[in-house]
């Protein structure tokens, strides 16, 4: 223990919390991914220096509560509204960082027009997109990212692709568009993973400061109190099927 | 027994015992804890202390950033 002791002082740090995450504690569930993916914000935040200048726009969902946890302005959307809205702010004040944070059933459900378009006007925002395949604040019901076969709520048989159709690959549709210039699918369940989503996350912000248009981060995440498994279990089950569906990696990068 | 290289700090008021770190760490220094927080969560702590690398792989995957790491300098001989 004695060697413990020693080790623990100010010049051995090696990695603490971001001082542009507030310390209220997140509201999500144990093992949530949506902690990970604030913190590589606000890390990424706090690394190009931009804590005054960046705006992010909070969806409906899980996530709604963006706003109480990165020490940045915030606007608050109506649901799957986020990316008009930052169409709106980037465009009112282009020297601002624009980001919207956003789920599956906020981006690719309710607000799959204004995502799309969005993208397809190439709006210079970045975009955050939460993929767990499931609507994790209303009770685990089924979203349009749901896998086929894969358990819900709505759903308990699993998904049917003959009568709700298949998952859209989101990403897939927008990196189709010209507008936007970087696509990517990212996760954040190992910590090998995590380290690559910041990349890609710190990439899409500097994009924004080179007028580049609109980047798109999907991250596949677990909700393992939806899906009814502990944190780890559903890392596990992401690995093993969601992986396969929504393949990691670039898509795009102009 | 090996010495230490590294350690952790955590935050066991805010940890919510999601075990992730748990499963992460590349020589299972972290244990969750027998003992529960004022919110009732089986907190992590550092079981094994001697194993701990410093590799940061806990702080950087924890959820709620309740992991704080320090790593040890190399001595030079």
């Amino acid at each position: 223990m004695s060697d413990t002791n020693t080790i623990i002082s100010p010049e051995n740090l090696i990695y603490k919390k971001t001082d542009v995450l507030l310390d209220n504690t997140m509201h999500y569930c144990p093992g949530c991914s949506h902690g990970t993916v604030h913190k590589l914000i606000a890390e990424v935040i706090d690394e190009l220096g931009i804590q005054e200048t960046t705006i992010g726009i909070a969806p409906v969902g899980c996530s709604v509560l963006a706003y109480n946890y990165i020490d940045i302005d915030w606007q608050e959307a109506a649901h799957g509204r986020a990316p008009a809205l930052a169409t709106a702010v980037k465009r009112l004040m282009p020297e601002k960082n624009v980001f919207s944070y956003q789920g599956d059933g906020d981006l690719a459900a309710i607000g799959t027009a204004e995502t799309i378009h969005a993208c397809n006007r190439g709006e210079n925002i970045v975009m955050i997109f939460i993929n767990n395949g499931i609507y994790g604040m209303t009770g685990g019901q089924m979203a349009p990212t749901t896998l086929p076969g894969m358990p819900a709520s709505t759903c308990p048989a699993g998904r049917d692709v003959s009568h709700d159709g298949a998952p859209i690959k989101i990403s897939e549709l927008l990196a189709q568009l010209p507008g936007t210039c970087y696509v990517t699918r990212q996760a954040v369940h190992t910590a090998a993973n995590v380290r690559k989503a910041k990349k890609a996350i710190r990439k899409a912000f500097e994009n924004q400061q080179a007028n580049k248009g609109t980047s798109l981060i999907e991250v596949v995440s677990t909700c393992n109190s939806g899906w009814k498994m502990s944190p780890v279990q559903a890392n596990k089950w992401m690995e093993e099927h969601m992986f396969s569906y929504y393949p990691l990696g670039d898509l795009k990068d102009e | 027994m090996a010495k230490a290289k590294g350690a952790i700090v955590v935050d066991t008021e805010k940890c919510k015992g999601c075990g992730v770190c748990v499963s992460t760490c590349p020589t299972q220094v972290i244990n969750l804890a027998a003992d529960v927080n004022g919110k009732g969560y089986h907190y992590a702590y550092m079981g094994n202390p001697d194993a701990c690398i410093g590799c940061a792989n806990c702080g950087v995957i924890c959820p709620d950033t309740c992991i704080t790491v320090y790593r040890a300098k190399p001595v030079k001989a």
